[in-house]
């Protein structure tokens, strides 16, 4: 069911880009299919920029094939560029030029912006757009660029961390318009380190790791592949728990006992749980920060090296 | 003040090239002009005359000061040389200051350290030293210099003390405009314009209205009379006056808040009109434009005023008129004839920074957001590449206009002024060539970038010091100006003119290529 059915709008094969000696993607892999939002996760310096970066035709590749809506980034860069609005994660922005200047030049430059949208955005996020960009915040500056992304007539979204610099209530004006791009038939590449922003929003999720892709899939998917965090009071004490296999980190206190499972395993453990009278349940389905930390927590002394 | 030392140390290291080449380029200044005094002026008769025809020509006393003892080698170096220098250590001190105060607030690096356990002035007061150090060292150096070739060593200290004392005060002036305007370009322009206004008061002052003299460092230095009865106490004034204003620049920094000037910025349209890549283009260079086109414009003004008296301050000197007019050409359109190239070399200084613009672009990220709309990579650069080649011709136009317009008003010879302003023209595909070798250099090895300062340098070296240094053909013929006839003295050659341009188109077409070939960033 993971398998991409629709036209895949991104399609990346065995992506190979190095820096000098550094090798910043090493056979990175990456299927975005038209219609969905799909969260780009992984940890600093894995290598997500530089795969948009690539997506965008700014930098070229080195091995394997990258298709951004059919098109060779690097060939068919501007046909490829009429069809995407892009908000890097750092947005720098031309000092003596005022916020509604800047709005209106990258609409202009991407064919055209809704001129309704547009008022609606800047109202929404609370932005002057009179402001010299030089003293706007980083959150305002975010806000320029997610404004003119927002208000064009594209297909695709390709958003590096939009949101780090916003604030609760202008995340929340974010996500409202990120779900009408995707009613109106948009696609979305959202690269995030804000989990619960992604929980919230994508459909389908790529974790990458030093230049790989190490998961990818829709959440409940990926939720499949890791544990259910499970706490109970119970009548009696029941000893086979701890022969179910896919049962972990058991801690028995009396008549509570705690655990974690894994989700094939949820059924005998469930069963055997019930057979022993369950006075309370707590079950808590594994979170993205988890499954997150399940794939870089192992290399948190790696890293460094 | 806490960490300023280490701050020091960190900003010379960081700037030790800076500070090298702006040492050496001040105490050759100095030392050439020592050195090719003895070599203008062969015999005391020759010094005899040529003071007789200077003495209180009012166009000379503008441009270098008052006229004292320029019947001695020491008087006329001190007179050529001072207020050049004092301008030159002016221009050094905006740089220094400026970027190590408010572009490194702009740049947001100057955050960092202040967060650090420094005190609040400890990082101006770094930028201020780097500068302060340059004038001493370059003072100190210049006045050993001067002293090598056998003048009068007290004399030569008074020179070289007061091109420090010089230094310093603009290291005040400029660290008073780091506080006041709100951008580093700001900055730049206001310290740079209090270096042009202190050269044009002692201009005014010296020609008829002393009082005014006596507002300016320049005058101030002039008042040393070195080489023509040294007194000291104008250093006092000197060093009372960039201890003052350095006061006024720490008091300022605690009355502005951190990342604005004294002055807010103002607010701009809340809809744009920008359309594309040339439109924003000309947006982002038309200031630089302005303010290169009025630089030139009274830099030719200054020239052409002076030029026809050119005849009788150096007529009867054998070597100068050897050296202006070869072929037997007049000796008024041989100096028009330098004024046109100097001007043009100085208009080169516009086409390189005008050509290093869209790589600043990229390393500042606005060429991110802008490549990934329909604005294909060649067109982005070619608006920058329109606004060069357009920005050339109406910086070199103004040069123009001023060197004619100089000469008319003193003159009121209509005719002849037009061939002299449009003989700055002749220079616009040598100019363009310099400007291809940046973009050149942008589109295949943006790293090495500033290496394309170094036809500038070049150009000027050849202008100013190959007849001195006696190049030969071919090493003066490095320099594209070089190439082209010196008019209005000699007539135009069209052949070099077209050549340059095909030289010029040629390294533009290859630098777009490289660009479309290379990372972006």
């Amino acid at each position: 069911m993971s398998t991409v059915t629709t036209a895949a709008v991104i399609d990346i094969q065995q992506l190979v880009k190095t820096f000098g000696r550094f090798r910043a993607l090493d056979g990175l892999d990456l299927q975005v299919a038209a219609g969905e939002v799909h969260g780009f996760l992984g940890p600093n310096g894995a290598g997500k920029s530089t795969t948009i970066r690539v997506l965008l035709g700014l930098l070229r590749g080195d091995a394997g094939t990258a298709r951004i809506l059919g098109l060779d980034p690097w060939r068919d860069g501007v046909e490829v560029h009429r069809r995407l609005a892009y908000v890097p994660g750092d947005v720098s922005l031309w000092p003596n030029l005022s916020g509604g200047e800047i709005i209106d030049l990258l609409g202009r430059l991407r064919g055209g912006l809704d001129r309704q949208r547009r008022a609606a955005l800047v109202e929404e996020f609370e932005l002057d757009p009179t402001k010299r960009a030089r003293t706007y915040s980083k959150g305002n500056r975010q806000k320029v660029a997610l404004v003119s992304a927002l208000a064009a007539e594209v297909d695709l979204l390709v958003l590096d961390e939009p949101t780090s610099g916003l604030d609760p209530l202008m995340e929340a004006v974010f996500q409202r318009h990120v779900r009408a791009f995707r009613e109106r038939g948009g696609t979305v590449l959202l690269s995030s380190h804000i989990l619960a922003e992604v929980e919230e929003l994508c459909d389908r999720v790529s974790i990458i790791r030093a230049g790989r892709t190490v998961e990818s899939g829709t959440l409940s998917e990926l939720r499949h592949l890791t544990r259910t965090s499970v706490s109970a009071e119970l009548d009696r004490p029941v000893p086979e728990l701890a022969d179910i296999p896919g049962v972990h980190d058991l801690v028995v206190t009396g008549s509570r006992v705690s655990l974690s499972v894994d989700t094939a395993a949820l059924d005998p453990v469930m069963r055997c749980l019930g057979e022993a009278g369950i006075r309370t349940l707590a079950s808590r389905p594994p979170t993205l920060e988890e499954l997150f930390l399940r794939h870089y927590g192992d290399e948190l002394g790696a890293e460094t090296r | 003040m806490t960490g300023t030392v280490r701050l020091v140390r960190a900003a010379l290291r960081r700037d030790r090239w800076l500070v090298l080449w702006w040492t050496v380029g001040l105490v050759a200044l100095y030392w050439v002009t020592a050195v090719s005094i003895p070599q203008t002026y062969t015999s005391q008769h020759a010094l005899d005359q040529a003071a007789a025809a200077l003495d209180g020509n009012p166009a000379y006393v503008a441009m270098a000061g008052p006229t004292r003892a320029l019947d001695t080698v020491g008087g006329q170096v001190a007179w050529q040389v001072q207020a050049f220098g004092a301008v030159l250590v002016g221009v050094m001190a905006m740089f220094v200051v400026v970027r190590h105060t408010r572009a490194e607030e702009e740049a947001g690096r100057d955050e960092l350290v202040r967060a650090a356990p420094v005190g609040r002035l400890a990082p101006a007061v770094s930028g201020v030293t780097v500068s302060l150090v340059v004038s001493v060292v370059a003072g100190v150096l210049s006045a050993l210099a001067v002293a090598s070739t056998g003048l009068d060593p007290a004399d030569s200290f008074g020179l070289g003390l007061g091109l420090a004392g010089c230094g310093a005060v603009f290291t005040a002036g400029s660290y008073v405009a780091a506080q006041v305007a709100g951008t580093a370009r700001g900055a730049y322009g206001l310290a740079g314009g209090a270096v042009g206004a202190a050269y044009a008061l002692r201009a005014v002052g010296d020609v008829g209205a002393p009082v005014l003299s006596w507002l300016s460092p320049i005058g101030w230095y002039e008042q040393l009379h070195a080489f023509s009865g040294l007194r000291w106490w104008p250093l006092a004034v000197i060093v009372v006056a960039a201890a003052g204003t350095l006061v006024l620049g720490g008091w300022l920094l605690g009355r502005r808040d951190y990342g604005d000037g004294l002055r807010p910025v103002s607010a701009g349209p809340a809809d744009g009109r920008l359309r594309g890549g040339l439109g924003l283009a000309v947006r982002l260079q038309r200031g630089s434009v302005i303010g290169w086109a009025g630089g030139l414009f009274l830099g030719g003004l200054a020239y052409g005023a002076i030029g026809n008296d050119v005849g009788d301050v150096i007529g009867d000197s054998q070597a100068v008129t050897d050296m202006l007019a070869q072929g037997g050409v007049s000796l008024v359109d041989g100096f028009y004839g330098t004024a046109a190239v100097m001007l043009a070399v100085i208009a080169a200084g516009f086409a390189v920074s005008s050509a290093n613009r869209p790589w600043h672009e990229e390393e500042a990220g606005h060429a991110e957001i802008l490549l990934v709309t329909r604005l294909p990579r060649r067109s982005w650069l070619l608006g920058h590449t329109v606004v060069t080649v357009a920005g050339t011709i109406i910086v070199l136009g103004a040069a123009g206009v001023g060197l004619g317009g100089g000469y008319v008003l003193t003159t009121r010879e209509a005719g002849h002024a037009l061939r002299i302003g449009a003989s700055v023209l002749e220079y616009i595909p040598a100019v363009l060539v310099v400007a291809a070798v940046a973009r050149f250099l942008h589109g295949w090895a943006p790293r090495w970038l500033p290496v394309a300062w170094l036809p500038v340098v070049y150009a000027g070296v050849v202008v100013f010091f190959a007849d001195l240094l006696r190049f030969p053909g071919w090493l003066r013929g490095l320099s594209p100006f070089d190439r082209l006839a010196l008019a209005p003295a000699e007539p135009v050659r069209w052949l070099p003119i077209v050549l340059l341009a095909v030289v010029a188109a040629a390294l533009s077409v290859a630098g777009q290529a490289g660009l479309g070939r290379r990372d972006i960033g």
